[in-house]
């Protein structure tokens, strides 16, 4: 699963797609124009940036935030993001004691309203394996290296429940308003492999 | 039920292979399988659970050797066979097909 990042298919491969869609085409089981739209959702709409608003408003908003972690999914309704695989939702918060991370040891189970489509490295076998066995050695593979008296949650997700980071308010951020404060918040941060972005140097973290 | 999916704890996998401003899709056929798979699962035939599992019934070497979306293109190829909305034979033939008009 994990050396196929660059995907170049054997033409067999490409042939069979078309193939089937031809024909699941033909039997009117499907429609390209929705196929079209449904891409255009998940590959142009929804990503992190609706993560991150939810993150901003937890910092900002101290009765927002305590909805988002008692019913997560309908504190994010509030702003608008719903839709499959957004269905049951947890919220961890990280403190500086505790830092969450989430995996799907299984497949892929991720946040889609939220986050989007999750990055291929989330749904290899390296990170499925060893995300619930040594999280503190793939934290630093990551780059972030924890306190050893830092605790470190893994949660496990599933088609039943997924789960987004409440990453940290960065130090320095006490003027920044809602959009401001998006800014820093990345996708990483929200599946709990770094830290939020420390304010005026977004543009160097990772996404 | 286990199966070769079930990564959790397993040794010898290697390292982490980080893509830096990863696209969302790696190849346009990415993008078919996604939205036929995202289509067809809205047509009721079948659910999320049986979706998974036909996945996870990808044979294991070839699981183990398949991408992402490869694993999703054989789940549905899978799904629909076995509710005879489309026969692996029909959709081998067509397959056929095309690659003869392309030759």
């Amino acid at each position: 699963m994990g050396k196929h990042r660059h995907t170049e298919p054997p033409s067999d491969l490409v042939l069979r797609v078309k193939a089937l869609e031809s024909l699941l085409v033909e039997k009117g089981l499907v429609e390209s124009a929705a196929l079209d739209v449904l891409i255009d959702t998940y590959e142009n709409k929804v990503g992190p940036r609706n993560g991150a608003k939810v993150v901003a408003r937890a910092w900002s908003d101290d009765a927002y935030k305590a909805r988002l972690l008692t019913d997560a999914g309908a504190a994010i309704a509030e702003l608008g993001f719903t839709g499959r695989q957004g269905e049951d939702m947890l919220v961890v918060e990280n403190t500086p004691k505790v830092h969450n991370l989430t995996v799907c040891t299984l497949c892929s189970c991720y946040p889609w309203p939220v986050l989007g489509l999750p990055p291929v490295w989330y749904k290899s076998a390296p990170y499925r394996a060893r995300a619930v066995r040594d999280p503190r050695g793939v934290l630093r593979e990551f780059g972030l290296e924890l306190p050893d008296d830092v605790e470190i949650r893994v949660w496990d997700s599933t088609a039943e429940l997924r789960y987004l980071v409440l990453p940290e308010r960065p130090a320095g951020t006490e003027g920044l308003g809602e959009d401001d404060l998006a800014k820093l918040v990345t996708r990483d941060s929200m599946i709990g492999v770094a830290k939020a972005s420390a304010p005026g140097r977004p543009e160097e973290a990772r996404p | 039920m286990n199966g070769v999916h079930d990564f959790g704890g397993m040794d010898g996998l290697g390292p982490i292979d980080y893509e830096t401003n990863e696209p969302v899709f790696h190849a346009e056929w990415e993008r078919r399988v996604f939205a036929l798979t995202l289509a067809m699962g809205c047509t009721g035939a079948w659910n999320l659970d049986m979706s998974r599992h036909a996945r996870e019934r990808t044979p294991p070497a070839e699981y183990l050797a398949a991408s992402y979306y490869e694993i999703w293109l054989s789940g549905l190829e899978r799904l629909l066979d076995e509710t005879g909305l489309l026969s692996r034979a029909e959709l081998d033939a067509r397959v056929a097909a095309l690659r003869a008009a392309a030759d």
